[in-house]
């Protein structure tokens, strides 16, 4: 495309000029394009499966119909119980979350800036990090419950140990080079911390961040599972007990959503913190 | 004046690295550490500059004696070693440290003048090329007004034309403060070019084979007999530098000395 553009650009002196901009603007439309590729899939499967159903090949009980999912998901919205759901998931996670990323940041930052810290530290949560999360269920509720606590608290420990990898790998990746920088011009410890470590490794930190945050949404599902009257999990169990999948569906589509867009959210907030990074990622 | 001592740098796992170094550079002199690869050159420069310790011998400045990076001595590395998330300008200030920002911005300008990336001044990094790169970093090492100033091969990765257009930046910027300057280099021509001085290294164990003065008038022509001369002169001693790794001519001279006393 943009081969033509310029080969009739050479014809004419006076349309290449004309032909720049569209060149550039239809390059941008055909990446857009591109894009949506990703949604022929999914789409298709459904459109698929709708028509299944809708000319009885199937029943669609046990796998409903793109439609009746939709009607499920705009009935809860109707009622608004959806909103209340989705607001007390959001609520463990964000508090989990808040909990698990500051201790994993604090214990992270010592453990990768002190070697006697790091030696004195870092076996321990490393044994720790080996238990798999969902096992620490019972011993929570034993001691702090079965209400709140015990949800947030497994949130915060699933939050913590991506954090804390993330944030000392990144202090013990900082290079050398830089560092050296600082002591040419003979910067005291905190400054070097503030003005060299700490922007060299909040890429990496966000990173860290948004695993943490992937983890939360993964372990809220667990928490509510063992036992709660309210939140996105609350809705799955439901649906399971009372023969929904439409419900299920719709739970589960609420979850991506809302998982999808803290992420984007951590992303947008913390984008002016990397923005002079040389790097790819600004695509993914 | 600056001034080593019988400097001697042995690493933990038991390499010489130097031995006995004794050198001293006069106020607003360029000299040019030159020699083969492994002689020691960028150890001897990052001792000068603070980041490592040696092992015997002392350093000193004015009669002062450096132990550890001091605010009079700077240093452009072999790579820029820019701040990736600073701008042009604020990577240039960064050492300024306990400056007003009035003079701070001021001095930051007139370095961006001097190395010609006035307009490149709020960019990052990332979007200049190599030698524009290091050009900041040289701006970086001047803007603090240095009294040693140590090169460490900064040009080594960058084109002929590069190069020489870099030399030129160096000489103007330092034009300005005349700082003593030590600059570790493994091109001949770039040490006629610069230096009044080169001191040609020898490996295994890291030591001073000779040292040739050069004093061409400036601004120096490199395509003039005289440059050609230097050029070859300084080759040749580094070609028996290569040659000759047990044989020290200071000692061959006392030797000579003391044949004659007789």
């Amino acid at each position: 495309m943009t081969g033509n553009a310029t080969s009739s650009a050479w014809s004419s002196h006076e349309g290449a000029a004309a032909l720049a901009a569209p060149a550039l603007a239809e390059k941008r439309r055909a990446f857009d394009w591109r894009i949506l590729l990703g949604l022929f899939l999914p789409v298709v499967i459904a459109l698929l499966w709708e028509a299944a159903v809708a000319f009885g090949l199937a029943q669609g009980r046990l796998v409903p119909p793109p439609s009746r999912i939709f009607a499920a998901l705009w009935a809860l919205a109707e009622t608004g119980e959806l909103w209340t759901h989705a607001w007390m998931t959001l609520w463990r996670v964000l508090v989990g979350f808040v909990i698990g990323a500051v201790a994993g940041i604090v214990l992270g930052a010592l453990s990768g800036s002190n070697r006697t810290i790091r030696q004195v530290l870092d076996p321990t949560l490393q044994a720790l990090r080996a238990i798999p999360s969902i096992a620490w269920v019972p011993l929570f509720i034993l001691w702090l419950g079965i209400f709140e606590a015990s949800k947030v608290a497994l949130i915060a420990v699933g939050v913590f140990f991506p954090v804390y990898l993330g944030i000392a790998g990144a202090i013990l990746s900082v290079d050398r080079k830089l560092v050296e920088v600082g002591h040419v011009f003979r910067l005291s410890r905190v400054q070097l911390a503030r003005r060299i470590l700490l922007p060299a490794v909040l890429p990496e930190a966000v990173i860290a961040l948004r695993s943490g945050l992937g983890l939360g949404f993964m372990f809220v599902v667990a928490a509510e599972f063992m036992g709660a009257s309210e939140g996105l999990g609350y809705l799955l169990v439901d649906g399971q007990q009372m023969g929904k999948p439409d419900q299920i569906l719709a739970a589960i589509i609420a979850f991506a959503l809302l998982g999808k867009s803290a992420d984007s959210l951590l992303v947008a907030a913390t984008r002016p913190l990397v923005r002079w990074q040389d790097t790819v990622r600004e695509r993914l | 004046m600056l001034s080593l001592e019988h400097l001697s740098k042995t690493y933990a796992d038991g390499t010489r690295a130097l031995s006995d170094i004794n050198l001293s550079v006069r106020e607003a002199e360029i000299v040019a550490l030159i020699g083969g690869s492994g002689c020691g050159k960028t150890t001897l420069l990052r001792l000068i500059a603070g980041l490592d310790r040696a092992s015997a011998g002392q350093i000193r400045l004015d009669n002062e004696v450096l132990s550890g990076p001091h605010p009079a001595v700077g240093i452009v590395f072999q790579e820029p070693r820019l701040l990736p998330w600073l701008s042009v300008s604020d990577n240039i200030a960064f050492g300024l440290n306990g400056v007003s920002a009035a003079e701070k911005k001021a001095r930051v300008e007139h370095a961006l003048d001097k190395i010609g990336l006035a307009e490149h001044a709020g960019r990052w990094p990332r979007d200049l090329s190599g030698g524009q790169q290091q050009r900041v970093s040289i701006a970086r090492a001047f803007v603090t007004n240095p009294k040693v100033l140590l090169l460490d091969e900064p040009f080594s990765a960058l084109d002929a034309f590069t190069r020489a257009s870099l030399h030129e930046h160096l000489l103007g910027l330092w034009e300005e403060t005349r700082p003593t300057v030590v600059l570790v280099t493994h091109d001949v021509q770039e040490a006629v070019t610069l230096a009044d001085r080169a001191v040609v290294m020898q490996p295994k164990p890291g030591r001073i084979f000779d040292e040739l003065p050069l004093t061409l008038s400036r601004p120096r022509d490199k395509t003039g007999l005289p440059f050609e001369t230097s050029v070859r002169r300084v080759l040749t001693a580094l070609d028996h530098s290569l040659k000759a790794p047990q044989q020290q001519p200071q000692r061959e001279r006392d030797r000579q000395a003391a044949a004659l006393w007789w």
